[in-house]
């Protein structure tokens, strides 16, 4: 496997917190990678030190073949960054955000132009781009921010909680658009947040970081599949009849009924749905209903820290 | 020549900063005018001076309050790093894949660009306080004022990467503006001064700003040309240097 970002036991120590503790990445060439935790899991220190913005305290970094200590300069070249804070200057244009940027990674003078023009149509800012910045809504202002980050064509993008603070509906946008730009263009996306979601529907593999420390990494359906806890919902005629037979079932983990439901632990649920139908129509019983749920990466963070992401610390 | 285009990038973008804020123009050049023609006609009609003031109290202050207002603007502007930081701005810049020399002497001619361009508009209005204006003597305070703006901006620059709020804006206006505007000799002559007051003149860089301004504009000051000339030179080079050092040393800090 080609792997754009290493780590080998890199280190963030603050006097005597630790921020991030000694944490191996490795992140797949072209993928869209999440890092998953809680306010304060160490996230940003951890992308702050793959940015060359901080120096780790002990272990290794590269980026894109670059060593983040030694090849800095290298290292800023090959990637693209969105902070999670917004770096933007209100008096200056869309249009110029990207000018400067392109001027400040040395993209040539020939394709500057062409560059700007593709992104600007990219992030789809219209007839604002030559309007000051200070009169933009939070969509555009993230949208005008990933598309400076990708006018020098950097070869990772990092994304710092892109959709924090946005509106639902941006934030669908804005999910839209990283996962249109990982298909079109060939770039890593190195994303950081703390939305269970965003993660889920964006990312080919996510790690779970808390505490400084990364806890499993692997893609979100195989997290949630290492869980072994679907959820079946049906609904009956007969419910206690059913419950009382279907416990002997071997792949029912846990049964029990809510109101005029009963749900059913098991595993892979999407094998056993027609078993379960079948069972109950040999006994006389009638579905009326029958719903499967996967449980969802809030459940796996819960499974693997033993807290919700949600209440922090 | 990547880091030219990134010192001329980071040049552009404050000088399109201080022409974008008209507001800021109309009160720089406001300001020193209130100070000629109030304080100026005031001070100048009450008070005999002991020495005699070729041309009167408000032309021998003019040069100072052309100083004056080239240390104001250059010190808040590069005090303005603190707001740029506090914005996030900052950390686009830093994270470029340019030199932070370059950074810094893009900001300093950057700041130094605004506070020469109310320079020059208070030197058109010369004739307010009945000074002639030549076009040498013109192109001589425009060539000097650079460097002072630089120096002064690199003072502030420097006060940037050491400070990390707003907060601490007044105490810069008490413990730096204040006591290098009142003891440059804008506003009176340094000859004559009590020993301890007079060392202190002499150890403020405007000092030699004014007294170098006031030689060229109105023929007469207090040390020679050649001496202000050089300190000048020599502080803005100093002042430059050490700021650079400061943003490399303190780059973790300022992100």
């Amino acid at each position: 496997m080609d792997y754009i970002i290493e780590t080998k036991d890199i280190t963030k120590k603050y006097d005597d917190f630790t921020a991030v503790n000694s944490v191996n990445l490795k992140v797949p060439r072209e993928s869209v990678y999440g890092v998953l935790g809680p306010n304060g899991a160490g996230k940003t220190t951890l992308i702050s030190m793959l940015c060359t913005i901080l120096r780790p305290t002990s272990g290794t970094a590269t980026v894109n073949g670059y060593n983040v200590e030694k090849n800095a300069k290298e290292v800023r070249e090959s990637i693209g960054i969105v902070f999670q804070s917004r770096a933007l200057d209100d008096i200056l244009t869309g249009r110029e955000h990207l000018e400067m940027h392109a001027a400040l990674y040395g993209v040539p003078q020939k394709v500057r132009q062409k560059r700007i023009d593709e992104v600007l149509d990219l992030i789809a800012l219209g007839s604002k781009a030559d309007e000051y910045v200070k009169t933009y809504s939070g969509g555009m202002k993230r949208r005008l921010e990933i598309g400076r980050g990708l006018v020098h064509r950097p070869k990772v993008l990092f994304l710092d909680e892109p959709t924090l603070g946005l509106d639902p509906q941006t934030r669908e946008n804005i999910w839209e658009y990283i996962s249109k730009l990982n298909k079109s263009e060939d770039i890593t996306v190195l994303m950081t947040t703390h939305y269970m979601e965003e993660a889920d529907k964006l990312c080919d593999e996510v790690a779970i970081m808390d505490q400084g420390q990364i806890i499993m990494a692997d893609s979100p359906l195989n997290l949630k599949r290492e869980l072994k806890a679907d959820t079946i919902t049906i609904k009956v005629d007969k419910q206690d009849l059913f419950i009382n037979k279907a416990k002997k079932l071997d792949y029912v983990k846990k049964i029990y009924s809510e109101d005029s439901y009963i749900k059913i632990m098991v595993e892979r649920g999407e094998n056993l749905i027609h078993q379960l139908v079948n069972f109950a129509n040999q006994n006389n019983i009638m579905v009326e209903s029958i719903e499967l749920q996967h449980p969802n990466l809030e459940d796996v963070f819960i499974s693997y820290t033993g807290t919700s992401i949600t209440e922090g610390r | 020549m990547p880091e030219l285009e990134g010192i001329y990038t980071i040049w552009l973008r404050e000088t399109k900063r201080f022409i974008r804020y008209r507001s800021r123009i109309l009160t720089s050049v406001v300001t020193p005018l209130l100070w000629l023609l109030i304080f100026g006609t005031g001070l100048g009609s009450a008070v005999r001076f002991g020495g005699n003031l070729p041309g009167g109290y408000q032309a021998f202050i003019y040069p100072g309050i052309i100083g004056q207002t080239i240390l104001f603007t250059a010190i808040f502007s590069g005090v303005s790093v603190i707001i740029d930081r506090q914005y996030g701005f900052l950390k686009e810049i830093l994270v470029a894949p340019i030199t932070r020399p370059s950074i810094i002497f893009g900001k300093a001619i950057g700041i130094s660009t605004a506070a020469v361009i109310q320079g020059i508009i208070l030197l058109l209005l010369s004739f307010v306080v009945g000074v002639q204006m030549t076009p040498i003597i013109f192109l001589a305070s425009f060539l000097l004022m650079i460097p002072i703006s630089v120096g002064l901006a690199g003072v502030g620059l420097l006060i940037a990467s050491f400070t990390d709020s707003m907060e601490g804006f007044n105490l810069i206006m008490s413990f730096v503006v204040l006591p290098m505007f009142l003891l440059s000799g804008a506003l009176f002559p340094v000859t004559g001064l009590p020993t301890l007051l007079q060392g202190a003149v002499y150890l403020d860089p405007l000092t030699y700003g004014v007294d170098a301004l006031r030689q060229i504009i109105l023929g007469y000051g207090a040390i020679p040309l050649y001496i202000s000339v050089t300190v000048i030179l020599v502080f803005a080079a100093v002042m430059v240097f050490i700021s650079a050092l400061a943003f490399n040393k303190r780059e973790q800090e300022l992100m």
